[in-house]
């Protein structure tokens, strides 16, 4: 279960991760001297969505936990951040810190919660936590309601401006590789080998001495918190926060990216989100050039992927890369 | 006479209109293997659940290492110096031999709520783990997948995670099933030399296993103990003649 965040060169799947990264980090450079700035919003949106998917792939791809409401966490970064700029709040170094906090408290207690049931009741009650925070953020009518809101990005005294489309790529280049540091920590911690001891095998580690819950629960709030940085990028983005960031929808998108990528793959949540990001830039204009409006339907040739994936390369695509160590 | 590592005292167990335990008592000495036989379905493994903590008793009291654990959780249990190994070999099938055993050594070493360091570089944990592994013979397949391991070296494997916490009561599940007679030969040749480390509650089908192992030896039959004394008093006793071994020996 070689996990390092440092791939071998020597290997299919470190040579992939190196090259991608490196184009990814020299992406606003690449763009420009192309001259399409529209692949750099793509790429600001995977990269976010990397982060997401990175934080969804701590609970669900090395604990075996389905939450089928990450989309949540986006909507309470999105929102904190939104509602304190709304209020004339516009620093970043109080509206970050607040949204990660507000996130993992939240976390941790819908996880009180939920943690205490299995299999797809676990499902449920994590879409139905998550649904709860989707119709609060649209009964705010004083910030936007259904509509949404357009909000200020957040100021860091100077030290970076957000409205710059480089900057703010490569600030969510540098915090997604913060994101997959720290994951790669974990997992291959004390913390990490019990959470995914307890994936492997629950009721063992219980007669180990282990007060599983515990350690989900913590694992659950990282999680949390990680997906709300993921949402605070989402409304800088955009500078604009509404309830559609954290639809139920959106929550399967995530699961479906850590599922394509490969479930506790460390890079799988990157390969994951191109994937997904490039089937839905590239399918549409594809099935149009086969048939003028058959672009619209590009989900019924999605879905069966999906289906071929799950069925045939359980992996996802990080198993393409070739076998894992041990 | 020293005080009982575990001593049950009149545990009832109900499943619907089934008496799974039917007021059953029973003790384990520091350093004696107290053999628990009995037919299929006699509720041998509804009793050491509820010695564990997997399962709570209708009734009774459970005392383990001087304290009332009635009501403590498995985990908690576990803590204090109880053991367990599973009926269903339960190993960590995507983990290492050593990473298992070293999962079992982490339990018993405070809490794991580091976050940061690489555990594969714990020598505290490695070492540790190494060494049981050496204990029951697997130091050649430390690197293997449990899941690629032999039906009796996951059985090893079990047997040196629970050692894992230097319990003070080990509660063997069947161990020797499905093992050939050479395996239980040698398992056997295992557990006693590992008695002068703990006590052990031994379930067991395999006859020869629990003569040669036991010092006491108690009788479940229909959720009832009906015999509990030495193998030769076993043996003589007409009763369980009857109601067990006569079963096998006919």
């Amino acid at each position: 279960m070689q996990t390092s965040l440092i791939a071998s060169l020597r290997t299919p799947r470190g040579l992939v991760t190196t090259a991608l990264l490196l184009v990814l980090a020299l992406l606003p450079l690449l763009t420009q001297a192309l001259d399409q700035r529209y692949l750099l919003l793509v790429g600001t949106r995977i990269v976010i969505w990397s982060i997401a998917a990175a934080s969804l792939n701590m609970i669900l791809g090395y604990g075996g936990l389905v939450s089928f409401g990450h989309a949540a966490f986006f909507g309470i970064g999105g929102y904190t951040v939104g509602i304190l700029s709304a209020n004339g709040i516009n620093s970043g170094w109080i509206q970050w810190p607040a949204a990660v906090a507000i996130a993992g408290v939240w976390a941790a207690l819908i996880g009180a919660l939920s943690l205490r049931t299995r299999g797809v009741y676990f499902i449920m009650i994590t879409l139905a936590f998550a649904q709860l925070v989707y119709y609060l953020g649209s009964g705010l009518e004083a910030y936007g309601g259904d509509d949404g809101l357009n909000i200020g990005r957040s100021r860091f005294s100077g030290l970076i401006d957000l409205r710059d489309k480089a900057s703010f790529y490569w600030l969510c280049f540098a915090l997604l590789l913060a994101t997959l540091w720290f994951s790669s920590r974990l997992v291959n911690s004390r913390f990490g080998y019990v959470l995914r001891g307890a994936k492997s095998n629950e009721l063992r580690m219980t007669a180990l001495g282990f007060p599983i819950f515990r350690y989900r629960l913590a694992a659950f709030a990282i999680a949390g918190a990680f997906g709300a940085l993921a949402g605070i990028l989402l409304a800088n983005e955009g500078a604009y926060i509404s309830p559609a960031m954290m639809s139920w929808v959106k929550s399967g998108d995530l699961i479906v990216i850590v599922v394509l990528g490969g479930m506790g793959a460390l890079f799988g949540p990157l390969y994951g989100a191109i994937g997904f990001f490039a089937v839905e830039e590239f399918l549409k204009p594809l099935l149009d050039l086969l048939h003028k409006g058959w672009g619209e339907y590009w989900q019924i040739v999605f879905g069966p992927l999906l289906v071929m994936v799950a069925l045939y390369a359980q992996g996802g695509i990080d198993s393409l890369l070739g076998r894992r160590h041990g | 006479m020293a005080e009982p590592l575990l001593s049950a005292q009149g545990l009832v167990k109900r499943f619907g209109g089934l008496l799974a335990t039917d007021n059953v008592s029973i003790e384990v000495m520091p350093g004696e293997i107290h053999a628990l036989i009995g037919p299929n379905g006699a509720g041998k493994t509804t009793l050491v659940s509820q010695l564990t903590g997997n399962l709570r008793p209708d009734s009774g009291s459970i005392r383990f290492a001087g304290r009332d654990v009635t009501r403590l959780p498995l985990h908690a249990r576990v803590r204090l110096g109880l053991a367990r190994s599973f009926q269903i070999t339960a190993v960590l099938r995507d983990f290492t031999a050593l990473d298992n055993v070293a999962l079992a050594v982490q339990a018993h070493d405070g809490h794991s709520f580091r976050f940061l360091a690489d555990v594969r570089a714990d020598r505290r944990l490695r070492d540790s783990a190494r060494r049981g592994l050496e204990a029951v013979g697997l130091q050649a397949r430390a690197e293997t997948l449990a899941s690629a391991l032999s039906h009796g070296e996951q059985r090893q494997l079990e047997i040196a995670m629970a050692l894992a916490g230097e319990p003070r009561l080990l509660l063997l599940d069947e161990p020797m099933a499905g093992m050939g007679p050479e395996e239980s030969q040698r398992l056997v040749g295992m557990l006693r030399n590992l008695k002068s480390r703990c006590g052990m509650l031994l379930i067991e089908h395999d006859m020869d296993a629990v003569f040669a192992l036991a010092d006491r030896i108690t009788v479940l039959v229909y959720g009832r103990a009906i015999a509990s004394g030495t193998p030769d008093q076993i043996r003589g006793n007409a009763q369980v003649r009857q109601a067990y071994l006569g079963e096998e020996v006919a």
